[in-house]
């Protein structure tokens, strides 16, 4: 029998225009892992990981061929509704980008736009319980969410992410806006949500791959300015035995 | 010149001065920039100076009393009659349907052109709608007069006067749109980025994410368009003094025939007043009470709005 994927990619590439940005990605994501994607900068890591849940389609000139494949069925088909492709993967940015609700709302506005009819109030607490956030916000449910610090605003984005319980989490180099420690606790708290969730992640800390994920892409782009998924296999052997002679020269920093 | 290398030697004995130098360009512009705030607060004191004096020579006559200046309803100061209200009623009326049309419409085609419309539609629709903002408003007035007024009258038929409020004001909402939707389009399109992205990532919709997320985050803005709407509303002189009637008239039907503060010294103070008559003094009372009636309703718009703002950042 096949064996179950979250996601899987066919030769999929994302044009802007004429111009090719990242060419023939064909990557299967085993579901509850961490998928870290690495690789220089430009090189189309966000690209790409916006371009698994639509979020490209808001770019004028984007589009996108191939095949992205979420049980089976083909994302970018011709009868599949973008928003609910969203509902299903949900996505963390760089900086965290917190609704200037309150903390209770910008987790109930996301269940209630997506038809949940249970108990807010549970609902809220159990979101920010699984982010690791429910005991620093308890006692200010409702004060504005800009009250919070940035790590504790990261959180929050993440407790909305699974407060609409979604297949597959996308985070955007989450943790590059946040001091060491709450670095830490976001990758702490990744570590908790694999048990539930499939987890994307684009980085540029090298370390944080190495610490934080099962399974790394290294990207780079070709002579063409077109970025593409060179090597894809388990971090551990992306860190110590590395097939391809540039993921070697980059995850020992020997990068030129 | 003999360009001098730098050195860490020749850097050592380069002396050091860090004492605080004086720029003459630097202060000039300083005051310059300092006389051009000042002004407006000048002009603005001085308005103040000179309506006040004047109004005070209303209410010191003998006849007037306070009590008959705002607690009657008719204004006819040839024969004793002051109640202002008489001409606020008509101010009100004017304005709030000015309002009720803007607003909603003003709104709309603001979300449209900052959330909906692709780059070329916008870059056409926007400039024809800021010519609505450059057609005199005496145009307006006849305007209302002569086609929106018989519209109306196929409507409503016999209850409508020929000069009416309702009129009048709905032209003046039209004069308002483009000031409405230009300054809300600005808030709409002020509001990040990255707060429509985290909308769109949890499965909103685009009508979710413009009305629940980008809306309430650009209403500061938005209030700020409201109260420059009203003001303008309040203020406005000819398209009320055309179409709207030329007799006060203390009535909050739309339908009505009434004038309206503005209308009113426009029009008294367009025949030959004697200085110091109780007529000519009678404009400076009006004018100071319009001056009141649109500060409050600034703040009330304000206290609204900071009430219901999101703040972002």
């Amino acid at each position: 029998m096949e064996k179950n994927y979250a996601i899987e990619s066919n030769k999929l590439s994302i044009h802007y225009g004429h111009f090719t940005a990242v060419r023939d990605v064909s990557i299967k994501i085993e579901p509850q892992k961490i998928t870290a994607i690495i690789g220089p900068s430009g090189c189309g890591k966000s690209t790409l990981l916006r371009a698994l849940n639509r979020m490209n389609d808001f770019v004028p000139g984007c589009h996108v061929t191939g095949e992205l494949l979420l049980q089976g069925q083909n994302l970018y088909g011709r009868d599949i509704d973008p928003v609910e492709v969203r509902r299903k993967i949900g996505m963390v940015f760089q900086k965290p980008n917190p609704f200037p609700k309150s903390i209770y709302e910008n987790i109930a506005w996301g269940a209630r736009i997506n038809g949940f009819k249970g108990k807010m109030d549970d609902l809220v607490e159990q979101s920010l319980r699984s982010a690791a956030l429910w005991d620093e916000v308890k006692d200010k449910l409702q004060e504005s969410a800009y009250a919070l610090s940035g790590g504790q605003q990261q959180r929050l984005c993440i407790a909305r992410t699974i407060a609409i319980q979604p297949e597959i989490i996308l985070m955007d180099e989450p943790a590059s806006a946040l001091d060491p420690i709450s670095t830490l606790r976001i990758e702490e708290l990744m570590q908790e949500l694999k048990k539930n969730y499939t987890i994307i992640i684009v980085t540029h800390n090298m370390q944080q791959a190495a610490r934080a994920s099962d399974f790394t892409a290294m990207m780079m782009i070709d002579d063409q300015r077109a970025g593409g998924v060179i090597e894809f296999d388990e971090t551990k052997k992306i860190f110590t035995r590395p097939q391809d002679k540039r993921t070697e020269d980059y995850v020992t920093g020997r990068f030129g | 010149m003999k360009q001098e290398n730098i050195t860490a030697e020749n850097k050592a004995f380069r002396p050091l001065n860090l004492a605080r130098k004086i720029s003459p360009a630097e202060s000039a512009i300083q005051v310059l920039l300092f006389l051009a705030g000042i002004l407006s607060i000048f002009v603005t004191v001085a308005i103040v100076y000179e309506l006040g004096k004047e109004a005070m020579l209303f209410f010191t006559n003998p006849d007037v009393t306070l009590g008959k200046f705002l607690g009657t309803t008719k204004w006819q100061p040839g024969i004793g009659q002051y109640g202002i209200w008489a001409l606020v009623s008509a101010t009100l009326v004017t304005s709030f349907v000015a309002i009720f049309i803007s607003l909603p419409l003003g709104l709309a085609a603001a979300i449209y052109l900052s959330e909906y419309a692709s780059f070329k539609s916008r870059s056409i629709l926007k400039p024809i709608l800021e010519v609505l903002a450059g057609i005199p408003t005496v145009v307006y007035g006849y305007f209302a007069l002569l086609f929106v007024t018989p519209i109306l009258k196929a409507i409503f038929g016999d209850q409508l006067q020929v000069y009416n409020m309702l009129s009048a004001g709905i032209v003046m909402g039209i004069m308002i749109l483009p000031l409405i939707s230009s300054m809300s389009e600005d808030a709409l399109s002020a509001v990040p980025r990255s707060l429509r992205e985290a909308a769109y990532a949890m499965g909103a919709t685009k009508v979710e994410t413009s009305l629940q997320v980008v809306v309430p985050a650009a209403l500061s803005g938005i209030g700020a368009a409201l109260i420059v709407g009203i003001s303008r509303a309040v203020g406005e002189t000819m398209i009320v003094a055309v179409a709207s009637g030329s007799g006060p008239n203390f009535s909050f039907n739309p339908l009505d025939a009434a004038e309206t503060m503005t209308g009113h010294i426009a029009r008294i103070s367009g025949g030959d007043l004697s200085y110091n008559s109780i007529d000519y003094t009678s404009l400076f009372a009006i004018a100071m009470m319009l001056f009141l009636l649109t500060l409050v309703l600034n703040l009330i718009s304000q206290w609204v709005v900071s009430r219901f703002r999101e703040r972002y950042e």
